[in-house]
């Protein structure tokens, strides 16, 4: 069945799923004093964990038994940190982590 | 417009401009896919104004050309999104005194917004509420309008820019490196990319997510209660 009313319900269905996800937590824990303390503490250390996680989620499809073993992922990944460190600029480490990283995929690999 | 307010405009723009750029060809690919499932340039500019999530509406585009049934869309839709409860909970804090922005704020985390923000810092010299909000609609405004661009011209673009979505890893990877220089306690961060990998190694690329999150929390309220057991609570608070 594909009728535009029934695309438009599923649009509606889609933000369910998604703000519903995102909101969730605030209902849960409306204010400082109806969340527990563990909740408190865990979302301090939350962050970093995360953005570790989504690290890999991006190299999840990542084929590190095959050549060329990721390594043109491995390698800007290496670098963009790298600039990350040095400069503490995102935008140089991105741009130069993604130039790198295509400059890799399209002449060396 | 003051200069607190022109110095956090200005803030703002420098921190979302990779996210802006990266939204507008990610938006771009869905914009076209959109279209070659045959929907027009009002229904991608709807979807990315009222969904905003990127692999969810790339999904999405599957579940409308197959009419896929309501039930099947909202667990697929949940399953793709679950990730984001985990965001939502460690931004309680930082939202918790936002003003009449905040459901807007909440509505906005999506992966990308989110890296730019979970620090709970904002540049100096600028209005935190305000700089939190501008990135936040900078990134929407360029999703929508990366969206309504590809549906509208619906054709590939005219270069090759395979390897430019490289840039979204990168941005993480340079959030993972910024935190990692600026805070001492690199548990959190070690804790998150090795219950990941290992997850990937169990569950596969498809599953690993879901485990990995509840991996995580477990694993970081354990070290927390080391912790309080050698009596290092005190300074934690």
């Amino acid at each position: 069945m594909r009728t535009e009313l029934h695309s438009a319900l599923l649009i509606v269905v889609m933000v369910i799923g998604t703000a519903g996800m995102r909101f969730l937590p605030f209902l849960l824990f409306k204010d400082e004093a109806s969340t527990p303390r563990w909740i408190r503490r865990l979302s301090e250390a939350l962050p970093q964990a995360i953005i570790g996680m989504l690290v890999i989620y991006c190299l999840r499809t990542l084929k590190l038994t095959a050549a060329p073993f990721g390594a043109p992922a491995l390698i800007a990944c290496a670098a963009t940190a790298a600039l990350q460190f040095w400069r503490d600029n995102s935008i140089l480490s991105i741009v130069g982590g993604t130039a790198l990283y295509m400059i890799l995929t399209h002449f060396v690999f | 417009m003051n200069a607190t307010k022109k110095a956090t405009l200005r803030a703002a723009l420098k921190a979302a401009l990779p996210v802006m750029v990266g939204y507008l060809f990610l938006g771009f690919g869905f914009g076209v896919l959109l279209r070659e499932a045959g929907y027009g340039v009002l229904w991608a500019a709807v979807m990315s104004l009222v969904i905003y999530a990127g692999s969810g509406q790339y999904v999405g585009v599957g579940l409308l050309a197959t009419g896929a049934g309501f039930l099947s869309a909202l667990l697929t839709t949940v399953a793709v999104n679950a990730r984001h409860i985990f965001y939502s909970i460690s931004m309680l804090k930082t939202y918790q005194k936002a003003g009449k922005e905040k459901p807007y704020l909440i509505f906005a985390l999506t992966d990308e917004t989110y890296s730019l923000l979970c620090s709970g810092e904002t540049p100096p010299g600028t209005d935190p509420r305000l700089f939190r909000l501008l990135v936040s609609l900078f990134n929407h405004s360029f999703w929508i309008l990366g969206g309504m661009l590809g549906n509208f011209t619906g054709a590939v673009l005219p270069f090759d820019l395979s390897g430019f979505d490289f840039s979204m890893t990168a941005l993480f990877v340079a959030a993972f490196a910024s935190q990692w220089k600026h805070s001492r306690d690199h548990l959190p961060a070690l804790t998150g990319i090795g219950c990941s990998l290992l997850c990937l190694l169990i569950f596969g690329a498809e599953h690993f997510l879901i485990p990995a999150m509840l991996l995580i929390t477990a694993a970081l309220l354990a070290v927390q209660k080391l912790r309080d057991r050698k009596g290092g609570a005190a300074h934690e608070d």
